[in-house]
């Protein structure tokens, strides 16, 4: 199997995708790498760490506060033949540059019918947990995957996180890259140790638009993506040690998505969960609900559920947002009410 | 820096093949339209932003660049994209939705990407400036040769996309030139309602570059200023910021009643049309009537053919709204 790790090198996701860009910049000159904080500094959170050193000022180059100005430029640069890197720090940014993103990055292919491409990574963190409040915590899958035109993909480990990146820069395509905080392997946002995995050192892509499972089982699905995956499976051992046995399944991407995976295996449990930590209502939730129910609702032996972020903006206070964030309880809770 | 005679000649030649073009858009547009104006209904549907009256600073600018040089454009695109060397044909074909056109109908007036000459435009206010800084990074990192043009209405220095472009191209050197055109109105709104300052080009200051004005519409005006701000960036000295003065002599869309408009201003702007005053100029510079007929006849016969292009193409399969989303 591709996702087979080949040595014992463990990796946090913050190196797995600094190394992804270091190699891609070795072997592509036209891959550089832009944004806040990323040069000397080495990212907010250590996912560029060491390529300024390695390439210099200027194909790592730290930006103004300026997103609308340095993501539009991106595109710019990518329409010329060139393959940005871009990061947007935190996804809740989005909104003092979505233009760049939706109605630039994203329909530019389109508009040009195919004769023009785009091809860039817009790299984000997502993610909360750690009491960064309403305007740094937000997951924002759904908003992202909503809009045509960019891939999306959120990897949950630092093998997905390597080879994705190598994936996403290679792409032709805009490539939203979504990171999880918690899982970055940075201690001061509490690491979650199942994301720090033995990666290759060699460069190898992972597919975008392919779901994975990881945990085979056969009574109910649960499916995630980033840190949901990671409730998912302590959530399977739980219920394992009550004799039943989880399916988990990893997303990886959202766009394209792998709605194939996920059909399978409720085919051949009947039961699904859907852990998402993004705001429960018109997201991905629903939407691997709809996969699923459109397709074939027979194969259901109950009605799926849910586990998700309520539909309110993300509280500051650590008991407040621990009660809204997604958890392996909940996801047991949920099992049991099937 | 004053331009040849040949060059000149190509400015008359492109203002009026824009006239032309516009005209020519304006009938087609209007058919089935009537007596009920319905903006959906006739062979070109949609929006339409005409650039009559616009045409001198497209030229003024454009005929400095090249086919490697970058334009990126507005809503209002159609002199800009013609200055540039898009395909009259294609882009005719586009604005009437056709298979032939440059995106197969999947883009339409607004949104007109030719990448054989790097034209590129976006129906979003501002957000020309942005990708202008990218391309003039990535000639600067590959050490390729070439200058970006970001064009942008009056009203667009107001947006936030405007005044980060600035920064990032005044903080980086970026061999990118910014032209605005000062057609005076944001669809209902005068500048003066809308711009804290009568004059962009002082704006320039606070990003680092030197600012112009050329006032007059006036396309020899036009291409010294541009000159001067082109050269300068080719030479790896910067960005430069240009407001020109131009009128726009049709409403902001087809359709437009332009009811805002002070009594007598039109009149007194048709009086102003910056093509029969190029003619006259050129004519006291001693160009022959029979030469600039000439060039008119060939305007007449470009835009006819591009528009029978259009009108003959086929339309795409209808299916072929789901492709192309990815390449």
């Amino acid at each position: 199997m591709l996702d087979q790790p080949t040595n014992e090198r463990r990796l946090t996701i913050a190196r797995a995708m600094a190394e992804a860009m270091q190699q891609e910049m070795q072997r592509d000159p036209r891959v550089f790498v832009m944004g806040e904080d990323i040069a000397g500094f080495g990212g907010i959170f250590g996912n560029t760490r060491g390529l300024f050193e390695k390439f210099g000022k200027e194909r790592v180059r730290d930006t103004p506060i300026s997103e609308t100005g340095f993501i539009s430029a991106a595109v710019g640069a990518a329409m010329d033949g060139m393959r940005p890197v871009v990061e947007l720090m935190f996804v809740d940014f989005f909104g003092v540059c979505f233009d760049a993103i939706y109605n630039q990055m994203a329909k530019n292919a389109y508009f040009s019918g195919g004769n023009a491409s785009v091809p860039m990574v817009l790299m984000t963190s997502t993610g909360g947990g750690y009491s960064d409040a309403g305007q740094h915590s937000q997951c924002l899958y759904g908003t992202f995957a909503h809009l045509p035109g960019m891939k999306v993909v959120s990897p949950s480990n630092a093998y997905d996180a390597k080879g994705l990146m190598t994936a996403a820069i290679r792409d032709d395509n805009p490539v939203v890259y979504m990171y999880h905080k918690q899982l970055q392997g940075m201690g001061w946002l509490g690491t979650e140790p199942g994301a720090t995995l033995n990666t290759p050192q060699e460069g190898y892509t992972v597919e975008i638009g392919k779901a994975k499972v990881v945990r085979a089982g056969s009574d109910v699905t649960l499916v995630g993506l980033a840190m949901g995956v990671h409730n998912a499976l302590k959530a399977a051992d739980k219920l394992a040690e009550e004799g039943v046995n989880a399916e988990v399944i990893d997303l990886v991407s959202l766009v394209p998505l792998d709605r194939e995976t996920v059909i399978n295996s409720v085919a051949k449990t009947g039961r699904l969960i859907v852990i998402d930590e993004d705001y429960h209502s018109y997201g991905v939730s629903g939407e691997i609900i709809a996969t699923v129910t459109e397709h074939d609702v027979s194969k259901l032996k109950a009605s799926p559920a849910r586990v998700t972020f309520p539909d309110v903006p993300i509280p500051y206070a650590k008991h407040m947002e621990q009660f809204c964030l997604p958890n392996p309880d909940k996801i047991i809770a949920a099992y049991r009410k099937m | 820096m004053q331009p040849t005679k040949e060059q000149s000649l190509w400015m008359y030649e492109n203002m009026v093949v824009s006239r032309r073009f516009e005209e020519a858009i304006e009938k087609a547009y209007l058919e089935g339209k009537t007596p009920a104006f319905n903006m959906a209904n006739g062979p070109i549907p949609g929006e339409m932003h005409l650039s009559n009256g616009q045409e001198p600073v497209a030229v003024g600018v454009c005929a400095h660049l090249n086919a490697d040089d970058i334009v990126t454009a507005t809503h209002r695109p159609h002199h800009q994209a013609i200055a540039k060397g898009v395909d009259l044909k294609r882009m005719a074909a586009e604005i009437f939705g056709k298979s032939t056109g440059l995106s197969g109908g999947r883009g339409g007036h607004m949104h007109l990407i030719d990448p054989a000459v790097n034209f590129s435009c976006s129906g979003i206010i501002g957000e020309s400036c942005g990708p202008a800084c990218g391309a003039a990074l990535s000639r600067t990192i590959q050490s390729k040769p070439g200058v970006a043009v970001a064009f942008l209405g009056e009203g667009a220095a107001n947006q936030g996309a405007f005044h980060e472009a600035l920064n990032l191209a005044g903080t980086w050197k970026l061999p990118v030139v910014f032209v605005i055109e000062d057609n005076s109105w944001g669809i209902s709104v005068p500048k003066a309602e809308a711009t804290a300052v009568i004059r962009n080009d002082v704006r320039a200051a606070g990003y680092g570059m030197p600012g112009h004005y050329v006032p007059g519409n006036d396309p020899h005006a036009i291409f010294d200023v541009a000159g001067e701000a082109i050269a300068r960036a080719r030479k790896g000295e910067g960005p430069t910021l240009i407001e020109a003065e131009t009128y726009r002599l049709a409403g902001h869309f087809m359709g437009d009643a332009e009811q805002y408009r002070p009594k007598g201003e039109k009149d007194a702007l048709f009086a102003k049309d910056p093509i029969p005053k190029m003619r006259e100029r050129l004519l006291a510079e001693g160009c022959t009537a029979t030469e600039l007929d000439e060039i008119e006849q060939r305007a007449d016969s470009l835009v006819a053919d591009a528009i029978t292009f259009a009108r003959e193409s086929d339309y795409a399969p209808e299916s072929d709204a789901l492709t192309a989303v990815f390449v």
